[in-house]
C-alpha cells in the first residue's frame, strides 16, 4: 500500500468500526459454556462476531476481544435453534381464515403452491418461536391434503420473506395420514388410492422431464410449462425432498416404498411409530424429523412414544425435531421444548442439542450456513440462563445474522 | 348379606391393612414446610402421621418402605380433563344443566392410565365449552382394580350421604356461539343463560310454595335443579372463559345468581387481575406454548399465573386433557414459575389450590394425617424436564409402579398404549377444539 494512504484508509477504518458499533456488528458473546456443537463444549468461552459471521470461537484467555465491542455474556450460549419442521409465518397467529394460508383444500395435489407466495414474517408467532432461540426454520406448507404444496428454509428475522430465505424450495410436503383421507365421493379416500394418486402424478412428471430434454434439442418446438409436474420433476432430479408426514407404521412403509421405486429422496416427517420400522427406514437412507413429543397421542399419533427419538438415535438413522403443525391450541408449538422432552428420555442433553442444530442444518443442506459455532458460519446464537432444557430456564438473548434479534426474557 | 360385607370390610380395614412406613424421602406436604429424611405413615386408605424420622414413631409392624433420595408430595389434582371420551350436552341447545357428564365416561380409555402416569390422583371431568351450559361435572378419584378403573362409579367422590360429587360446567366467548339455537353474540349469551337462571329461582319458589301448600307442585325439570344446586352453593359452576371483559361476565352473573364460581383457562386474567382479586373469585389457568389458535387466546401470557398470584387471587392449574397431556402436568406450573410465579404457589396450584375449588380440601390436596393417602413419588424436582414419576398412590394403594413395563408404557408411550383414546372436540364441529 502507499504509505501516504496509509493514514487515510487507518481513519476510513476507524469510521468504518465506530458505525458497524452503531449497527452492532462486532459483538462478542460469552459464555460460562459455549456449545459450538462441532466440537466438545468450552468452559469460559467467547464468540467474536463480525460482519454478520462468525469470526472466532474459543476459550476467553484464547481470543482478544477489540476494543469497542459490544460485549453480551450469558450462562450458556449455543448455536442457534433450527425447527425442522414448521408451519409459522403460513398458519398465523389469530386462526381465522384470513390468516391461514397454509393448506389449499380445492385440490388434493398441489406440489406447485409456493412457501414464499404464503409466507408472511411478521405474523407474531416469527416473533414468539425467535424469543425462545429458534433461529431458522424450515416452514410451509401444512400436512393435510396428499400433496399440500412447497417448504422453504428462512431465519426468524426480517421484514420480507426475500430478505431472510435460506432456501425457497426445499421439499415438497406429502401427507400420507389419514388426515389426507377424503370422505364420500371425493378423492383420495382410502389409503391405496393415496399411493395411486401420487404414483400416477410421478409417472406424468417422468414423461414430462423426458418431454423437457427432448425439447431442448435444437430446432424441437418449445414445451408449454406445466408448473404442477415441474415441481414434481425437481423431485425426480434429486433437487428436492419430498416430506412424507406419516405416523402409522403402515403408513412410512408405503413412503419408504414408493421411495425406492422412484428413486426419491425423502424424509419420514412425524414418524409416530418409526420405532417398529427402523432397520427399513436406516436401510432406505431415509432420515426422520420426529413429531412434536407433547403432540396428541391421538388418532394416527395414538401410539406415539416420548422415547422415539433416542430409539431412533441408537439405530443410526438421523433425527430432528419439529414443531409441527397444531390445528388449534397451542397456534404453533417451540420446538425447543419438543426436543426437551425427547432429551429427558433417553436422548440426552448433547444429542438433543445435535438434533436442534448441526444435524438439522445437516438433514436440510444448510450445515455451510448455519448449524454450528464455526469460524464463517453466519452468526445466529441463543443465550440461556441455564440448561436449555430445563422448565424453568431462560432464552435470554438471540443473534441472527450478527444482530441482537431479542434481549428479552423468556 | 349386606351385614356380612361391612363385616368383611371392617375386619380387611382393622386387621389386613398394615401400616405402611416410607422412610427417608423428602416430602413436600404444601401445607407446611418440605421435610427431609422424611417419614410418611400410611394405614389403610388415610395418612396417619408425617414428620422428620425422630418426630414420627413408626409402628413396630409397619412395612418399611425405602425412599430414599426420592420426593414424596400429594397426588396432583386436575380441575378440568375431558378424558375418556366424554360426551355430555349435546347439539340441540346451548343450555343442558340437566345431563350428566358421568353418564359418557369410558373408564378403560387410555387417558386414565397416563393420568395416574402423570401423578393425578383427583379430576373433574367435565363436558366440553360448546355450550353456555353443557352439562354436570364429576369428581373422580383414580382408584384401579387390577389396572384399571372398572366402572364410573367406582371412581366417583361422593359425600357422607353416598351422593357423588361434581360441578356444573358452563362457557362464555365465543365456543357456545354458532347457527340459532346457539347464540351469535355475547350479549345474547348472557342472556340466554340469565333468562334460564331466572326460570330455575321461579321454579324453586314455585316448589317451596308447593311444599307449604300454596301451589301446585311443578313436574321435576332436571336442567333447573342443577342451576337451584349451583345458586344454593351445592353445586361449583367452573366457567370456560378468556377474555377480559367475558371474565367480567362471569363474575357478575354468579353475584347476580349467587353460584360460587372457578374461572377457567383466563386467557387474558393479567388484564383484570385485580378485578379477580377484588371479586375473590379463585382462577384454575391454562397455560400452552404460545397465543392464538382463536381469537380469545391471542393475548394468552405465560406471566397469567404469576400476576394473578401476586394481586393475591388463588391459582390453579389444569391440563384440559387432551388439549395437553396429563404426564406432562408438571411442566405448566414449571411454566408458571419460569414466567414469575412462586414455586411454593406452583406447587400449591397443582394440589391444594384445585382441591379447594372443588371443595375437596378436607380429603386430598396435602400431605396431612387425616387426609386420603393420594401421594406420588418422584426421582427429582418436581419442576425439572429430568424428573419422572416413579409411583402413584390413591387411598393407600399403588396405581401406577413405572418399573412395571404395563405401566410404563402409559408413561412413555408406545406400540398399544393408545387404545380408546378419541379425540374430544368441544363445539360439534362447529368449532375446533376444546380448549
Amino acid at each position: 500500500m502507499n504509505a501516504r494512504l496509509v493514514p487515510l484508509a487507518l481513519f476510513v477504518l476507524i469510521c468504518l468500526s465506530s458505525e458497524r458499533l452503531g449497527s452492532a456488528q462486532e459483538i462478542a458473546i460469552q459464555g460460562d459454556m459455549v456449545y459450538p456443537v462441532s466440537r466438545p463444549p468450552i468452559k469460559k468461552g467467547v464468540v467474536l462476531i463480525r460482519d454478520g459471521k462468525i469470526a472466532a470461537v474459543g476459550k476467553a484467555d484464547a481470543i482478544e476481544i477489540p476494543q469497542g465491542t459490544q460485549v453480551l455474556r450469558a450462562p450458556v450460549v449455543t448455536p442457534g435453534l433450527i425447527d425442522a419442521h414448521s408451519v409459522v409465518g403460513l398458519t398465523g397467529i389469530l386462526n381465522q381464515d384470513e390468516d391461514q394460508d397454509q393448506l389449499d383444500p380445492t385440490e388434493p395435489v398441489q406440489p406447485q403452491l409456493r412457501a414464499v407466495d404464503a409466507y408472511n414474517a411478521k405474523d407474531p408467532l416469527v416473533e414468539w418461536i425467535r424469543d425462545f432461540g429458534v433461529t431458522t426454520v424450515h416452514t410451509g406448507h401444512a400436512p393435510g391434503e396428499l400433496v399440500s404444496g412447497q417448504t422453504m428454509i428462512i431465519k426468524t428475522t426480517g421484514e420480507t420473506v426475500d430478505a431472510s430465505t435460506l432456501n425457497p424450495f426445499r421439499a415438497i410436503a406429502v401427507t400420507l395420514t389419514s388426515q389426507a383421507q377424503k370422505s364420500g365421493k371425493s378423492s383420495p379416500g382410502t389409503r391405496g388410492k393415496m399411493l395411486a394418486v401420487l404414483r400416477q402424478n410421478l409417472l406424468q412428471a417422468k414423461e414430462y422431464l423426458a418431454k423437457i430434454k427432448a425439447s431442448q434439442k435444437e430446432d424441437a418446438a418449445p414445451l408449454a410449462r406445466d408448473l404442477k409436474l415441474e415441481s414434481f420433476a425437481s423431485v425426480l432430479e434429486g433437487d428436492t425432498t419430498l416430506l412424507i408426514t406419516a405416523d402409522r407404521s403402515q403408513d412410512i412403509a408405503s413412503a419408504l416404498r414408493l421411495a425406492e421405486e422412484f428413486g426419491l429422496k425423502i424424509w419420514i416427517d412425524s414418524g409416530a411409530e418409526a420405532y417398529l420400522l427402523m432397520d427399513e427406514i436406516r436401510d432406505a437412507g431415509a432420515a426422520v424429523i420426529v413429531h412434536p413429543s407433547m403432540a396428541r397421542a391421538v388418532g394416527d399419533r395414538e401410539n406415539l412414544s416420548f422415547e422415539t427419538a433416542a430409539k431412533l438415535h441408537e439405530a443410526g438413522i438421523p433425527v430432528a425435531f419439529q414443531s409441527g403443525f397444531e390445528p388449534y391450541v397451542p397456534k404453533t408449538r417451540v420446538v425447543l421444548f419438543e426436543a426437551a422432552l425427547f432429551s429427558a428420555n433417553g436422548l440426552g442433553f448433547e444429542k438433543t442439542l445435535q438434533g436442534l442444530t448441526l444435524d438439522a442444518a445437516k438433514l436440510l443442506g444448510i450445515q455451510n450456513r448455519v448449524g454450528s459455532l464455526d469460524v464463517g458460519k453466519d452468526a445466529d446464537l441463543a443465550m440461556y440462563d441455564g440448561d436449555p432444557f430445563e422448565y424453568t430456564s431462560h432464552c435470554v438473548g438471540v443473534i441472527i445474522n450478527g444482530e441482537i434479534a431479542s434481549q428479552k426474557v423468556r | 348379606m349386606a351385614l356380612f360385607v361391612c363385616l368383611v370390610t371392617t375386619l380387611s380395614t382393622n386387621a389386613a391393612e398394615p401400616t405402611k412406613a416410607f422412610v427417608g424421602a423428602t416430602l413436600i406436604p404444601i401445607e407446611g414446610k418440605p421435610i427431609s429424611q422424611g417419614v410418611l405413615l400410611v394405614t389403610g386408605t388415610k395418612i396417619q402421621a408425617l414428620g422428620d424420622r425422630e418426630s414420627v414413631t413408626i409402628p413396630t409392624d409397619a412395612e418399611i418402605v425405602d425412599c430414599t433420595g426420592k420426593v414424596i408430595m400429594p397426588g396432583l389434582v386436575c380441575t378440568h380433563s375431558h378424558i375418556g371420551g366424554v360426551g355430555a350436552a349435546d347439539g340441540s341447545g346451548p343450555i343442558q344443566p340437566g345431563v350428566r357428564v358421568s353418564d359418557s365416561i369410558n373408564v378403560r380409555d387410555s387417558g386414565f392410565k397416563r393420568a395416574v402416569a402423570g401423578g393425578l390422583t383427583t379430576l373433574n371431568i367435565m363436558p366440553g365449552s360448546g355450550h353456555l351450559i353443557s352439562g354436570q361435572t364429576v369428581y373422580v378419584k383414580l382408584r384401579f382394580s387390577e389396572d384399571l378403573p372398572r366402572t364410573i362409579d367406582d371412581i366417583m367422590i361422593r359425600d357422607s350421604e353416598g351422593t357423588s360429587l361434581g360441578g356444573l360446567k358452563m362457557a362464555n366467548g365465543t365456543n357456545p356461539q354458532g347457527e340459532p339455537p346457539f347464540p351469535g353474540t355475547r350479549g345474547r349469551s348472557a342472556f340466554l343463560v340469565r333468562e334460564q337462571y331466572i326460570k330455575a329461582r321461579e321454579y324453586h319458589a314455585q316448589k317451596i310454595r308447593a311444599e307449604e301448600g300454596g301451589a301446585e307442585m311443578p313436574p321435576v325439570n332436571l336442567h333447573f335443579e342443577a342451576l337451584v344446586e349451583a345458586m344454593q352453593g351445592k353445586r361449583v359452576v367452573h366457567h370456560h372463559t378468556h377474555r377480559h371483559d367475558d371474565i367480567m361476565t362471569v363474575i357478575r352473573l354468579s353475584r347476580e345468581f349467587g353460584f360460587s364460581v372457578v374461572l377457567h383457562h383466563v386467557s387474558e386474567g393479567w388484564r383484570v387481575a385485580e378485578e379477580i382479586a377484588a371479586a375473590n373469585v379463585p382462577c384454575s389457568v391454562i397455560l400452552v406454548d404460545s397465543p392464538g389458535g382463536k381469537l380469545e387466546a391471542r393475548y394468552l401470557q405465560l406471566d397469567t399465573p404469576g400476576i394473578l398470584e401476586k394481586s393475591g387471587v388463588k391459582v390453579a392449574f389444569h391440563t384440559d386433557d387432551y388439549i395437553t397431556d396429563s404426564r406432562i402436568f408438571f411442566r405448566m406450573a414449571a411454566m408458571g414459575v419460569r414466567a414469575g410465579m412462586s414455586r411454593e404457589k406452583a406447587l400449591e396450584g397443582l394440589t391444594l389450590a384445585g382441591a379447594e375449588m372443588l371443595g375437596l380440601e378436607k380429603r386430598v390436596g396435602s400431605l396431612k394425617a387425616g387426609k386420603d393417602a393420594d401421594f406420588i413419588l418422584l426421582d427429582g424436582d418436581p419442576l425439572s424436564v429430568y424428573t419422572k414419576v416413579e409411583e402413584t398412590w390413591v387411598e393407600g394403594q399403588r396405581v401406577f409402579d413405572r418399573r412395571n413395563p404395563s405401566d410404563r408404557i402409559y408413561a412413555v408411550g408406545g406400540y398399544g398404549a393408545g387404545h380408546d383414546q378419541k379425540p374430544y372436540f368441544c363445539c360439534y364441529g362447529r368449532n375446533q377444539g376444546a380448549n
